[in-house]
């Protein structure tokens, strides 16, 4: 992410290779290189990453199904 | 993309269901609130990898589907005119009115057109100022801000041919209203990630509370909704009601407060009709009176709309999640995603376009 | 309560369904052009269905292979080509699903009064050049000017005529239960590329569209694989979604795919995530779809491979015994689902 001056503040969101200018203005907080949430060109959200990554720890330490079980 | 495809690893997936499977000792019912978990849901088939019996009901968050008929006709209405260039979400341009739809009025020569984002209706009419700019602001409190953006941009920079037809609507009363009701079945709720993202999550508390229901902040992606789902069982069977949070990455306790601060500024709380539902007190936004010259309801006057739903339509019992799309008489035959009846049939993220799509019962019609 | 019959009646009017009027999205190859197809424009010439993307003609005891194309893209350029070479590859990969060795093409323009004429020169040098490169002559053509605001600035139609060797006889119905169903490369690339260059949208990306010419990579399949090549189709507008579903429906068979094993680019994926659309509704125009018999799958892939366009050439599914027409996908996440086809105008979805 890169930010741009404007009203309302603006910034340019890459979204794996797809770049879209989005609006800023309610992620003041939001700085370059971050990871957003956007939602029709606003970013409502910034992504806490530390947070993603303690989610996915808990997932991956859940033990493995048998896969049978579930019909795989 | 990062923060999407981790969480679509069908290895971790399978453990979610395994540990859904060992913890599951009833057959819970969870409703999931948001159109675009509905999708996820259906499109992914989660639903049916579900411990036996157990059943997830879609509910009446698909903005498409609840914008009453009224908002529809008048959107037609102000459309056909001839100064005006309407804009909206490409989903809103199919939804049936008393008479057509956004798509064959525009076929018919009315100037119609698809944006991504609320601000670009606001450059539109910056680039067009010998015609009026009118946006179709629909959705729940994740889009309200940007709405509520577009309305500021237009004040702040003297666009005075844009205006809004609005038709917000709030998720809480609508939570409230289906529990309210004496056939509700759904014993736990996966709130949506992105309406909390904007706007916290203490207004569920006092829901969980008082009705005893566990209210879970879930993601979109499978991984969170299968752990959405999980949580939830995990406090039905010990029996505990309160509201958490799966989509921690994203939400926080008192959401955005920059883009709360916007809509309370732009909007008002006001009495909503949802389609398919009925009036839900304190249910809606509306444009503050401050704004009131960016209202497209008053500048157009569009006047008495008399407005008629297809009787064959069981919208509003699928809203509910009293019935499902396969129980309704339409679906499938005179009600298809190409001839839509009613509105859950229209956007993808409705439960009737979402069945279709995956083919769910069309074998027996 | 009112039968559904009644619903269309005139006492309770039908709420959606233009039907009087011609949509965008009867355009967009999908369910509503399929029904403009059979219900206007067929019943009326009173042939068969239109489920080729060619036919084939007997001329002089030889399987002559024929088609015609209109283009009306907008932008007119876009990363990765422009409308004159877009025709040109279209016209030649309808050919090469028949099994045909293009021959000679045609070239008709419909301009708009104004169009500049550094533009048209430019777009007619690179029709001509993707014509050499692919080893083709434009050996005629017709150029029409109408007024301003009578079309959009230029319409291109090639008509192409390609010859078709002994034994190769793919067809839209020629799949068995049982073949596998091979792509020869990712999907979406030329929906998102045109996506990306529309204005409007506000997006840019860092891709191309596909567009290019397939005869090589068939007469490759066919050497490699004969009439074990049961079925070729490009998967254009529409996508990958509606193409399997009209062989499924041609061949009288099922189709299921592994959606783990459909090659989506990454900007394509975010695009269709911004957007709420389907990568396998996104067009294509430099891949195709075989449905090959399971004893030359392995041979016609790797002949796919060592070419440049099939190098990303990988098996996404399988044809299955029914029901009829019926296209499921293996989910991500193991469950299974439907794969629909896109009905009209592909819409960008709110969240």
């Amino acid at each position: 992410m890169s930010v741009e001056e404007d009203f309302p503040r603006g910034g340019i969101v890459d979204f794996d290779g797809l770049r879209r200018p989005v609006c800023l203005a309610y992620t003041p907080e939001a700085a370059v290189g971050d990871h957003v949430i956007v939602h029709v060109g606003f970013a409502i959200s910034v992504v806490d990453e530390e947070e993603a990554a303690r989610t996915l720890r808990v997932l991956r330490a859940m033990p493995d199904a048998i896969e049978t079980e579930l019909g795989s | 993309m990062k923060h999407l495809d981790e969480y679509r690893d069908p290895a971790l997936a399978r453990r979610l269901l395994g540990e859904l499977r060992a913890t599951a000792t009833r057959p819970w019912t969870v409703m999931e609130v948001c159109g675009g978990q509905t999708h996820t849901i259906v499109r992914q088939g989660i639903d049916e990898l579900l411990p036996a019996g157990m059943r997830m009901i879609h509910g009446p968050g698909c903005p498409v589907c609840v914008t009453p008929l009224e908002i529809i006709d008048k959107a037609l209405a102000i459309a056909a005119r001839p100064e005006v260039i309407f804009t909206s979400y490409g989903d809103m341009l199919r939804v049936p009115g008393t008479s057509g739809d956004l798509v064959g009025l525009k076929a018919r020569g009315a100037d119609v057109r698809v944006v991504y984002s609320p601000l670009d209706a606001v450059r539109i009419a910056r680039e067009n100022p010998e015609r009026e700019v009118v946006f179709l602001a629909v959705g729940f409190e994740t889009t309200a801000p940007a709405n509520a953006m577009a309305v500021l941009d237009a004040a702040k920079t003297g666009v005075t041919n844009f205006s809004v037809l609005v038709s917000h609507v709030l998720v809480p009363p609508a939570i409230t209203t289906l529990l309210e009701a004496p056939d509700n079945q759904v014993r736990a709720f996966l709130a949506a990630g992105h309406v909390c993202a904007v706007m916290g999550w203490t207004e569920y508390e006092p829901i969980a509370d008082h009705y005893g229901v566990p209210i879970v902040v879930t993601g979109f992606e499978p991984l969170d909704l299968l752990e959405g789902i999980l949580m939830a069982v995990r406090q039905l069977e010990t029996g505990r009601a309160v509201v958490e949070n799966q989509y921690v990455r994203a939400v926080r306790r008192t959401g955005n407060t920059a883009a709360r601060d916007a809509v309370a500024q732009v909007f008002r709380v006001t009495d909503r009709k949802w389609r398919g539902i009925g009036e839900i007190p304190a249910s809606g936004l509306a444009l503050d009176p401050a704004f009131a010259g960016f209202d497209a309801d008053r500048r157009f006057a569009t006047g008495d709309i008399v407005t008629r739903e297809s009787p064959a339509c069981i919208a509003g019992e699928i809203l509910r999640g009293t019935r499902l799309p396969t129980d309704c008489q339409a679906y499938g035959t005179a009600c298809t995603p190409r001839t839509p009846l009613g509105a859950p049939m229209v956007s993808s993220e409705g439960t009737c376009a979402a069945f279709h799509n995956a083919g769910r019962g069309l074998e027996l019609r | 309560m009112t039968s559904p019959a009644g619903l269309a009646g005139p006492a309770c009017p039908m709420p959606s369904a233009e039907t009087e009027r011609v949509l965008l999205g009867h355009g967009s190859g999908g369910q509503l052009m399929t029904e403009l197809l059979t219900d206007v424009i067929t019943a009326e010439l009173g042939t068969g269905e239109p489920l080729e993307d060619a036919a084939v003609v007997g001329v002089g005891g030889v399987d002559t292979v024929f088609t015609t194309d209109g283009f009306v893209v907008t932008p007119r350029f876009f990363p990765g080509g422009d409308i004159g070479s877009l025709a040109v590859h279209g016209t030649i990969n309808d050919l090469a699903m028949r099994g045909a060795i293009p021959v000679a093409l045609s070239l008709a323009y419909i301009i708009e009064e104004g169009l500049p004429i550094a533009e048209l020169r430019r777009i007619t040098r690179s029709a001509a050049a993707a014509a050499a490169a692919a080893g083709v002559e434009i050996a005629t053509g017709d150029t029409k000017v109408v007024g301003r605001g009578a079309a959009d600035g230029l319409y291109v139609t090639t008509t192409g005529i390609g010859l078709r060797p002994e034994g190769a006889r793919p067809s839209a119905a020629g799949g068995r239960p049982g073949d596998v169903v091979v792509l020869s490369g990712p999907i979406g690339l030329h929906g998102t590329a045109i996506l990306s260059a529309r204005e409007g949208l506000g997006f840019e990306a860092e891709i191309a569209s596909d567009s290019r010419p397939l005869h090589r990579l068939v007469a490759a399949m066919l050497a490699a694989g004969g009439t074990g090549v049961h079925t070729l189709r490009d998967p254009t507008r529409g996508g990958l979604a509606s193409a399997l579903n009209e062989l499924a429906s041609a061949s009288g068979t099922g189709i299921e795919i592994t959606e783990a094993d459909v090659p989506v680019p990454r900007p394509v994926a975010a695009a269709c995530e911004l957007l709420g659309l389907d990568p396998m509704h996104v067009a294509n125009e430099g891949c195709l779809l075989g449905l090959l018999a399971p004893e030359s799958a392995r041979d016609v892939l790797r002949a796919m491979r060592a070419l440049p366009e099939g190098v990303d050439a990988t098996v996404i599914g399988e044809v299955t015994d029914g029901p009829a027409g019926r296209v499921s996908a293996r989910t991500l996440i193991g469950s299974t689902r439907i794969v629909d086809v896109l009905i009209g105008e592909q819409l960008p979805r709110i969240c």
